[in-house]
């Protein structure tokens, strides 16, 4: 087996923040009924169904997408195995678990202007928005999710198709020169 | 004329110097100076020419509003024209160019429309130009164009070399403006803890106070201005931009704001503007007003400013616009412009006042400086060309032929204030008349309301209607406490006691004619006062036809300087209150933005997003010809050297159908269909029957709207029992994946199904040809491949050479052919494998210009060429994917309509024209007589036409009326060229209609 390639492999940009292609990751979207599932979920993952918008974070984090819809983060090498793990554990109760791992990009930013740079390209409300809470919003003219694992530190999840599309707005937004000195 | 004074000045810096050329010319100004205040220091008083009748203009305004002091900025790829002089910042080698003028600013071919002014009233375009009707196009148009329009265009060949981008902000409060009361406002919502926005567009803090030296608690307000900003820097919860204007107000509290964070320092390694989209609960228009310009003949001369703007000149440049001055002005706060002047040791020649007393504390300080006051009269002609030379004096009312005439070189007037109650009105806050101060103002009682339907923009201050300084900050404070729940004390403020302004719109009084045409009330578009008149003659009642018919408020300073004016001839012309004509709308932007900070970060490379496969760079690395399909750029052919796209596509063709092609179909939609009901739902959504595909089987299916019509095809996989994998079109499938979702959560809510879009999920790629097998079978498949193990359409998972593939037995070009997904991570590696294992076959990547031929050889339909959201399936003889035993589908009812089932559609045929040639794309079947619009009739037409390199002939498909009853008729297509060619009815099937390429 040869090497498995993420989206755009060691990409990254240094200006007011630092842009970073974060590789692969493992990533299991879970439709369900997310109460029944909450048993099955916590046995495969270590954690809890979250609360609305929010992230449970850990070796493997859960995150809460919709009212019947949940992303798990894992190794990209567990992301089937937690998709076979799933199957066992909720057994006929109907769910559609699936390995979502290569369908998605995920950078990350880090530096103390990190609001002010995703500030230029999500409408989302950014002050507003607490540490381990995951926005589902767009950067720019594509959908993306991001949070925050601390204040100087942000993660955005986006399509693979449309990496190279956020990679650039991302660099572009972290231009010597753009400080906004907002947040 | 206008000069540099020795002192004053309290925004320039004069220990340093700037250079920069006006019209070619260097010239010298200061940092801080604005364009404007440079270019009369410099004694530049002409700046420009107007609009239609290229007459002499200078600079009138001191901000925003400036009508006539427009000019090119910078050059080449910085080239920007109509710049604003008065509020573009000097730095240093700034480059400006005067407008609208030829050949030169100084004389002027053009400015003979002057002389023949009276043969341009308002809308003499209308009149003039109709007849006869062919002059419009070859000697009006023409040569209107060489004389209007104003600033030059940028170059088209040169790409804008700065950058701009957008900002969100969610904010409690936004304060549009940094004079006294909005900082007073932002002082307050941030002690109250709000999170505050406060705009400034000019790069100062307190607006006009400091200039009109008012005292505020005791000091200067210089003083108090420093203060207040200094308590808002250490307010974590108050943000705060200079050179920023708030420029919209929108539903929703939705507010832009325009931030010129690098006009004044271009080339800087910065965004040159950013739009800041904000949303916010509270608007506080703390806007200010602005001062009117008088109307008298002449008033459009160089050298006749606002009184504001001369005081502002001197004030905050230390520039005098001219030695020895004139006031003309119908209120008391023109002279503070006297006052102003003559601290400045200007000579104040005197001041016209139309008023029959001046009485007021103003006049009074003036008086005992010896100025002359002239109360009652007014200036009924301004002399001189280019500059001001003098101007003559008479009674305002019941001239008696008594006249005199004052030397000057420069005009400052003052017609009041109108306060700048745009960002009230913006979303629909509505004005009421205010006789005292002759001026419209913020109706408190019908605010713009929110979503609540309570109100969310307050005006105060000046924007108010409270236009001394004592009534500002106390009623600022008052509608602050309002809003904050908070109690708010307002600073103390000493102002002088001014006498009401008289509403006089016209001087002299009884002008005729002849000297209303001489009175301008829009500088820039050239309307005057006779316009105006002559609109309400011909019965333009109104004020918004108006404003279109006579252009009065159409130029880019959107009739900053002309809007009450205008409407108060108007009032006169119609003998009707100027309430009841009323105002024309006001509309964002508050003044010009630019279009870059418009389109923020949205160009170049990240101008739209591009959808990329895995395999993407792999085509751009062989030079592929790319074409857009749906989001994605998707190779059409892959050129090799000196080969033409035709040449390309021809070889890829005969690659594949020989020995071996590949193609990436990675942008395939692939969406994941799973649950107890998913049988059901699979049902629904196809026409054909899906819920008894036996798992790990293949069927093709077709997707209709509600209607009927074909909205989408693919190849449906069941995976399991409870799991199908749909396939979709690669532009389709975001919508498809609504569609279903659409369905479920609006129409079978109860129904046990869930989706999922995994398309980018997978990297799939299409291994075609005699040889496809051959090559899986190097590679080392763990299962079997084998024609009787893995027949035409089923599907197997395993590992070929070490990737984890889904294998599906199906083929969209007649060949034998394997689509292989593999995980996107696996997908280029997998594809360079292909290519090293397939060598010894000639592996050829093939683009979605030979997919389309070899589709069409084989007589397979393509979604968007086929059909047009107007074609069911069985137009294209599709009548066996159509289930007679279900009940229902999404579309089952919309065909069987009428018009659905009419035996006379257009029906899917193939066609092959006599002489081998290719049809024109999109040609019609000709069909005999002409329709009622003269027309030939047609009956049928073309849907897709190629060359096809393996039968050496012309193919199309076209749909024609009872095509398929009618094989073997030669019918005739039209061409571009008029002509027509012969082209047989025949199969859509060209290539193996048996299949048996395909099934081995």
């Amino acid at each position: 087996m040869s090497e498995l390639a993420s989206a755009l492999p060691g990409a990254e940009y240094e200006g007011i923040v630092r842009v970073t292609e974060a590789g692969l990751r493992g990533m299991v979207t879970l439709k369900a009924d997310l109460p029944d599932a909450a048993n099955g979920v916590k046995a495969v993952t270590g954690q809890a169904v979250p609360e609305p918008r929010r992230i449970n974070a850990g070796d493997v984090s859960v995150a809460w997408m919709a009212p019947d819809e949940l992303l798990i983060l894992c190794d990209h090498a567990r992301a089937d195995q937690v998709v076979r793990d799933l199957a066992e554990q909720l057994g006929t109760a109907h769910h559609l678990a699936v390995n979502v791992s290569d369908a998605r990009a995920m950078f990350t930013l880090t530096g103390d202007t990190v609001k002010d740079v995703l500030g230029k390209l999500t409408p989302a409300d950014l002050a507003a928005l607490p540490l381990g809470e995951m926005r589902r919003t767009r950067l720019a003219q594509v959908a993306a999710a991001i949070w925050f694992s601390d204040a100087q530190t942000a993660h955005v999840i986006c399509f693979r198709s449309v990496a190279r599309y956020v990679f650039d707005l991302l660099a572009l937004a972290a231009r010597p020169g753009g400080d906004v000195g907002y947040h | 004329m206008s000069t540099r004074l020795p002192d004053h000045g309290r925004l320039i810096d004069r220990s340093r110097q700037v250079k920069f050329t006006f019209n070619g010319k260097w010239m010298r100004g200061h940092p801080g100076d604005t364009l404007a205040s440079a270019l009369l220091a410099n004694g530049q008083t002409l700046v420009g020419r107007s609009f239609k009748y290229h007459r002499p203009r200078g600079i009138v305004a001191s901000g925003g509003e400036e009508p006539n002091a427009l000019v090119n900025l910078g050059r080449g790829a910085r080239h920007e024209p109509n710049q604003r002089a008065t509020t573009t910042e000097l730095y240093e080698r700034l480059e400006a160019t005067s407008q609208n003028h030829w050949p030169t600013l100084e004389f002027d071919v053009g400015a003979v429309n002057a002389m023949v002014a009276r043969f341009l009233p308002a809308g003499f375009y209308y009149k003039t130009f109709i007849h006869p009707r062919a002059f419009w196009k070859h000697v009006f148009e023409p040569i209107i164009r060489k004389s209007a329009g104003l600033g030059a265009a940028p170059d088209p060949e040169t790409m804008d070399a700065d950058r701009y981008e957008h900002f969100y902000a969610h904010v409690d409060l936004v304060v549009a403006g940094g004079g006294v009361a909005g900082l007073l406002a932002a002082l307050e919502a941030g002690r109250a803890g709000k999170r505050v926005l406060l705009v400034e567009q000019n790069a100062h803090w307190g607006g006009r106070a400091p200039v009109d030296g008012d005292l505020i608690d005791g000091a200067p307000a210089e003083i108090w201005v420093k203060n207040a900003v200094e308590e808002l820097e250490k307010m974590e919860n108050v943000t705060f931009r200079t050179r920023t204007m708030l420029a919209g107000v929108y539903d929703h509290g939705y507010v832009t704001a325009y931030e010129r964070v690098a006009d004044h320092t271009p080339g800087e390694d910065a965004p040159r503007h950013r739009l800041w989209r904000i949303r916010t609960a509270q608007v506080i228009s703390a806007t200010g007003a602005i001062e009117r310009p008088l109307s008298f003949p002449g008033n459009d001369k160089p050298g006749v400013m606002l009184a504001s703007a001369v005081r502002d000149y001197i004030v905050n440049y230390g520039v005098a616009p001219g030695d020895t001055v004139v006031i003309v002005t119908n209120n008391d706060d023109g002279y503070r412009t006297a006052l102003a002047a003559h601290r400045a040791g200007l000579k104040v020649a005197c001041v016209v006042d139309p008023r029959a007393e001046a009485d007021g504390d103003l006049p009074h300080e003036v008086r005992s400086l010896g100025i002359r006051v002239m109360a009652g009269s007014a200036i009924s002609k301004v002399k001189g060309l280019k500059k001001v030379v003098s101007v003559r004096v008479q009674a305002h009312r019941g001239y008696d032929g008594g006249h005199e005439e004052i030397p000057c070189d420069a005009v400052a007037m003052s017609g009041g204030w109108s306060p700048v109650v745009h960002l009230w009105s913006h979303c629909g806050g509505k004005l009421t008349w205010d006789e005292d101060q002759a001026c419209f103002r913020p109706d408190h009682d019908r605010p713009p309301t929110d979503q609540n339907g309570a109100g969310f923009v307050t005006c105060v201050g000046a924007a108010d209607g409270a236009l001394n300084g004592d009534v500002t900050m106390a009623a600022t404070a008052t509608a602050m406490a309002g809003l904050l729940g908070s109690d708010v004390s307002a600073p103390r403020v000493d102002v002088a006691r001014e006498a009401p302004l008289a509403p006089i719109w016209v001087m002299p009084e009884a002008a005729g004619a002849k000297k209303r045409a001489k009175m301008w009330l829009d500088f820039q578009n050239d309307v005057k006062v006779s316009d105006v008149t002559l609109a309400a003659q011909e019965g333009y009642e109104s004020v918004e036809h108006t404003k279109r018919y006579t252009t009065l408020g159409m130029a880019t300073d959107q009739g900053k300087l002309s809007n009450i004016n205008g409407l108060a001839v108007l009032a006169e012309a119609l003998d009707k209150g100027i309430p009841q004509v009323g105002t024309t709308t006001f509309r964002p932007p508050y003044t010009p933005i630019s279009m870059g900070a418009i389109a923020g970060e949205a160009r170049g490379e990240v101008f739209q997003p591009l959808r990329r496969t895995p395999i993407h760079d792999w085509h751009e690395e062989q030079g592929a010809y790319m074409e857009p399909v749906g989001g994605w750029r998707r190779p059409y052919c892959f050129p090799r050297d000196g080969e033409s796209h035709e040449d390309a596509v021809n070889r890829e063709i005969d690659a594949t159908r020989r020995s071996l092609g590949l193609l990436d179909a990675s942008t395939l939609g692939k969406i994941l269909v799973k649950g107890p009901d998913a049988g059901r739902f699979m049902d629904m959504l196809y026409t054909n029957m899906m819920s008894n595909l036996k798992p790990g089987k293949c069927r093709y299916g077709l997707m209709c709207s509600e209607n009927g019509f074909l909205m989408d095809d693919g190849v449906v996989v069941r995976l399991d029992e409870d799991t199908f994998l749909a396939h979709t079109t690669s532009g389709g499938a975001d919508h498809v994946h609504t569609h279903m979702e659409d369905w479920l959560q609006c129409e079978w809510w109860d129904w046990k199904v869930h989706t999922v879009n995994v398309t980018e999920q997978w990297a799939q790629i299409a291994v075609v040809g005699p040889n496809a097998r051959k090559v899986l079978e190097k590679l080392g498949p763990d299962f079997d491949l084998s024609a009787e193990a893995l027949p035409f359409m089923a599907m197997a998972e395993g590992k070929i050479g070490g990737f984890d593939t889904r294998v599906f037995r199906i083929s969209f070009s007649g060949e034998l052919s394997y689509e292989i997904a593999v995980p996107a991570s696996q997908g280029r590696a997998f594809w360079d494998a292909l290519h090293e294992a397939g060598a010894e076959w000639n592996a050829t990547a093939y683009g979605t210009e030979a997919l389309h031929v070899m589709r069409a050889e084989k007589g397979f339909i393509m979604i968007g060429d086929e059909t047009d959201g107007t074609i069911i399936p069985q137009d294209l003889g599709l009548n066996w994917a159509i289930s007679k035993k279900k009940d229902d589908f999404l579309g089952k009812r919309g065909q069987e309509r009428v018009h659905m089932t009419d035996p006379d559609r257009w029906k899917l045929v193939g066609l092959e024209t006599l002489d081998g040639s290719v049809l024109p794309d999109g040609s019609y079947c000709i069909a005999s007589g002409k329709n009622a619009n003269g027309q030939a009739n047609v009956q049928g037409r073309v849907t897709s036409t190629y060359y096809s390199p393996t039968l050496s002939r012309g193919i199309a498909m076209g749909l024609v009326q009872n095509g398929p009853d009618r094989m073997g008729e030669v019918v005739a297509f039209n061409k571009v060229d008029g002509s027509t060619v012969e082209a047989k009815i025949v199969s859509p099937v060209f290539y193996d209609p048996d299949g048996e390429k395909q099934n081995v």
